[in-house]
């Protein structure tokens, strides 16, 4: 009997897909969340868009959250650790979360070296803007991988950016040549083995979900569209107007994402959804994606 | 022969392939007209109370016993056996309650304890390699069942005529037997109404 290998970390990951992970600041959102059709939640104390607002430093939520909604929910809870702070890491391991997210939407605790993932028991998802990005983490042990898109913005062009960026590299590294690979490994900042692993099956060797940037229906469903595996919803939910109903649109606009008449009905009468933010009105210091590369 | 997934939400493209390795057609399941050109369908592994949400939204819990009622086959893995079982402890409320048996979810833990192993199965002749993921355990079982495996001496793998459940996850190993053994089960109920 072996527990935390690596089939057992990705795989718990593979039941995820097809489904929606949404982000709760308490056990009573959490609830909302389960009842809608969530597959995971996030346990936070601020979802990413108040994170934005509020500035400062954004560290591991209080542990008493996280509590409180691994004890009303049945479904699996995730929570976040800042990028290498393996001690928070550590800490939410030990109060038995089931995902740990090493996230860029909290402020940094390294700025050069990520947590390494191998060492625990609990699987960790991470973000990626590009295929390096993704190999690497993978390297460091990441069971699960999102895009990184811009987290709290709702706005929805970043995840785009991302994912069509990893596939088009992903159909590149298929057509090279075996010399032309190890060229590849060098400039992507990757070991060869794993490159190899995607010039031979055209795919990551984990699920990869979208995420930053997911504010409607239909955003779930172009990031389904354009082959994401499962969808994280961070700010979009509990600031709308009516959560209950918007987490349920969003759950079965994912199932059913090439259903576009489905994708209306369940799209109507939402409330207002996130104001939003242009991305090119983000200055430097707030693009939480160029966090931890 | 043509066999489906249920693809509400979960490991469905693990379970298309090791069908087609077991040497069948496999098609994703969304919407309960598909199950007519059907001979078996397989509710994969995911979250019960997603799967079992959306199963109630768009009709499939009348459609499924119907496909059940004609004989035809059901393989249920991880979430799956959870949504043909009976009862669910501490539950009220379960999904189809095609099989005759008690379940209990997440009944090893929280995914710290998650683990893989070596499963001795009644049928198959050299053990499995079976992955538990916050697995569920099968607590008690009627006379028609057959319990075909267990762990630490609680069941894991049964059967009930038409109806195979087991609590781990045989679409994510490359070893497709059980899925044959399925294939199986698909092949003599259709020989069997020709």
């Amino acid at each position: 009997m072996e527990t935390g290998t690596s089939r057992v970390k990705r795989g718990m990951a593979e039941m995820q897909k097809g489904g929606v992970i949404m982000d709760v600041m308490s056990a009573e959102q959490a609830k909302v969340a389960e009842a809608a059709g969530a597959t995971a939640v996030m346990a936070l104390e601020r979802v990413p868009s108040e994170i934005r607002a509020a500035g400062g430093v954004a560290r591991m939520a209080d542990p008493t959250i996280v509590e409180e909604v691994m004890k009303v929910v049945s479904i699996p809870v995730m929570a976040k650790a800042r990028i290498g702070h393996y001690v928070e890491a550590k800490v939410l391991e030990s109060m038995g979360v089931d995902y740990i997210d090493e996230s860029e939407v909290l402020t940094p605790a390294d700025e050069v070296f990520h947590i390494s993932k191998h060492e625990f028991t609990i699987p960790f998802v991470c973000g990626a803007k590009d295929l390096g990005e993704a190999l690497r983490r993978i390297q460091e042990g990441a069971a699960m991988l999102r895009t990184k898109g811009e987290p709290g913005t709702g706005n929805i062009v970043e995840a785009v950016r991302h994912l069509r960026l990893i596939n088009g590299q992903i159909r590149k590294i298929q057509g090279l040549s075996k010399d032309e690979l190890y060229h590849e490994a060098k400039l992507l900042g990757v070991a060869y083995d794993l490159l190899l692993n995607v010039h031979e099956t055209g795919k990551l060797p984990v699920v990869n979900f979208a995420a930053g940037g997911v504010a409607t229906p239909s955003d779930a469903a172009l990031m389904m569209h354009l082959g994401a595996d499962g969808v994280f919803v961070g700010s979009g939910i509990f600031t709308s107007e009516n959560p209950e109903k918007f987490a349920r649109a969003i759950v079965e606009a994912t199932t059913h994402y090439q259903d576009y008449k489905l994708i209306a009905e369940v799209s109507k009468n939402l409330g207002a959804a996130m104001k939003g933010i242009e991305i090119s009105k983000l200055n430097s210091s707030e693009r939480m994606q160029d966090r931890g590369i | 022969m043509k066999i489906g997934v249920l693809a509400l939400q979960g490991a469905v493209a693990e379970h298309i392939r090791s069908l087609e390795a077991a040497g069948a057609e496999a098609v994703a399941v969304k919407r309960v007209e598909q199950l007519d050109e059907l001979q078996g369908l397989v509710i994969p592994g995911g979250e019960s109370t997603t799967i079992g949400r959306l199963m109630r939204k768009y009709g499939f819990m009348e459609a499924i016993a119907d496909f059940s009622a004609q004989g035809k086959p059901l393989f249920g893995t991880c979430a799956g056996l959870i949504v043909l079982a009976d009862e669910i402890e501490g539950q009220e409320d379960a999904h189809l309650r095609l099989m005759d048996m008690t379940v209990a979810r997440n009944a090893f833990g929280r995914q710290q304890e998650s683990f893989e192993t070596d499963l001795s199965v009644k049928g198959i002749d050299e053990p499995v390699r079976a992955v538990f993921i916050r697995a569920p355990l099968i607590k008690k079982v009627g006379s028609t069942v057959d319990v075909l495996s267990t762990y630490r001496d609680e069941i894991v793998t049964a059967r009930q005529g038409h109806l195979l459940a087991v609590s781990y996850h045989p679409e994510l190993t490359d070893d497709h037997r059980l899925h044959a053994y399925f294939v199986d089960m698909v092949k003599e109920a259709a020989a069997s109404k020709a």
